[in-house]
């Protein structure tokens, strides 16, 4: 993965900081992080906290993986990445506990687990291993914000339509539709809010998650010989059966 | 206590599900899941993690980082013990059993990052006290395991139907999935208190 040909690459740095926000919005164009964007949209307070600090952690990861990208041994790459991020994480989630008690509360468990976050590991796998410490840091920030901007808007939906608030403030109309509070209802705009996005923007609505998008495709076994990922064997598969082949 | 324990299981299954109520594992679950058969192998792997990371994780957080005042570093040793837990794992199925290798394996590499082998393993450490102990906890990891199993093979049917019908354009792919993903969590809703109901 490491390669000595792209250190002279030139940067584009307005470039590296907004194609984060819409052009590859980690969240409606690349699917990462789908997890807290479904689970800590509840309210908009909240989806801001969460993008706040998944924002942070992923400026440090980046920044600190780029730094550390010659040193760091291919083959034990991604425990490497994951030790850096969990050591950010654990700094987020005790500066979170000491002075704002009440984020930390209502995110839970989804504060820890932004360890696990796909987005993090992503950029740290298919941007920052690549590429220099700035770039790094504006690519960190971009996608940060992207994160952060949809989960701002799932979550003022969430909550316009749900408690009839925004940012706990009340609202005319009173609406309060609690299926939308509920988990079917983070399922349904998340779904709809990707509909939109593709409307929007004239492309093709991505595919249902799965190994496309995955940031660890590159080291990952499902992927077999000739670049066929697990996805598509099963997609061969599935065809060969409805011919009546059956035989792969 | 066996009152209790099964208490724990259904509801790690139905009403607290791990996919469908509480958002973890997200991403297998959406990716994995366009073949019954995939489903039931990721699931399988999934859960046979989840108990083996629990049995580690619980003992190591009781009994070495809370004496030691160390019970911040959580996060860090949980992600490192589950990280190594899957390569042990991975290593041991290919030497010695490897039919089992053959159909797990190629799951293996992607559990260390599935949130949902976290979530529980963490999960368990919140709820602890008198009444949760080291058995519950077990018992719980095997609950959300299956809960994983029950959601994915049945939102593989789900999306073998889809495979055929007629979608709008924009809503083809991943956007239709979600709105099947939220008509299943809806049908979830439907345990809510049958727990409670069961057993007390």
């Amino acid at each position: 993965m490491q390669t000595n040909t792209n250190e002279k690459k030139k940067y584009n740095y307005v470039k590296e900081l907004t194609k984060g926000i819409i052009k590859e919005n980690p969240v409606l164009c690349l699917v990462l992080g789908t997890c807290p964007t479904l689970a800590v949209t509840t309210a908009a307070s909240n989806a801001i906290g969460m993008g706040i600090a998944a924002t942070i952690v992923l400026i440090c990861s980046n920044a600190v993986i780029s730094a550390l990208r010659k040193v760091i041994p291919d083959k034990v790459r991604i425990p490497a990445y994951i030790t850096i991020i969990a050591a950010f994480v654990t700094m987020v989630q005790m500066v979170v506990k000491a002075f704002a008690p009440a984020i930390d509360e209502s995110l839970g468990i989804f504060l820890p687990l932004i360890v696990v976050n796909c987005i993090i590991l992503g950029r740290a796998e298919m941007y920052a291993s690549k590429n220099a410490v700035f770039p790094s840091i504006l690519d960190g920030l971009g996608m940060g914000i992207g994160f952060t901007a949809t989960l701002l808007l799932m979550g003022s939906i969430r909550e316009i339509l749900g408690n009839g608030t925004w940012f706990g403030m009340d609202l005319p109309g009173n609406l309060q539709i609690m299926i939308f509070l509920l988990p079917p209802g983070g399922f349904f705009v998340f779904g709809m809010l990707i509909a939109l996005a593709s409307k929007l923007s004239g492309k093709k609505p991505p595919k249902a998650g799965g190994c496309a998008h995955c940031p660890l495709k590159g080291s990952c076994s499902m992927i077999t010989e000739g670049g066929k990922t697990c996805e598509e064997k099963a997609q061969v598969e599935v065809e060969a059966s409805a011919k009546g082949g059956g035989e792969v | 206590m066996i009152k209790a324990l099964v208490a724990v299981f259904l509801a790690a299954i139905l009403t607290e599900n791990y996919v469908l109520s509480k958002f973890l594992g997200i991403c297998p679950f959406l990716g994995v899941s366009k073949k019954v058969n995939t489903a039931l192998g990721m699931s399988a792997a999934v859960t046979f993690v989840m108990v083996l990371a629990t049995a580690v994780t619980y003992p190591i957080y009781m009994y070495l980082l809370v004496p030691a005042n160390l019970s911040y570093l959580e996060t860090i040793v949980f992600i490192l013990v589950i990280a190594g837990l899957v390569q042990l794992v991975e290593i041991i199925l290919k030497k010695y059993i490897p039919s089992l290798y053959n159909s797990l394996g190629i799951y293996l590499p992607l559990i260390t990052t599935n949130c949902a082998v976290l979530g529980v393993t963490m999960l368990v450490i919140e709820k602890s006290g008198e009444n949760f102990g080291y058995l519950h906890a077990l018992v719980n990891a095997l609950g959300a395991g299956i809960g994983f199993l029950v959601a994915m093979v049945m939102f593989a049917g789900v999306r073998q139907r889809l495979e055929t019908a007629d979608i709008p354009k924009s809503l083809k792919g991943l956007p239709i999935t979600l709105v099947a993903a939220s008509l299943v969590s809806l049908s979830f809703l439907g345990f809510s208190g049958i727990v409670e109901n069961m057993l007390y």
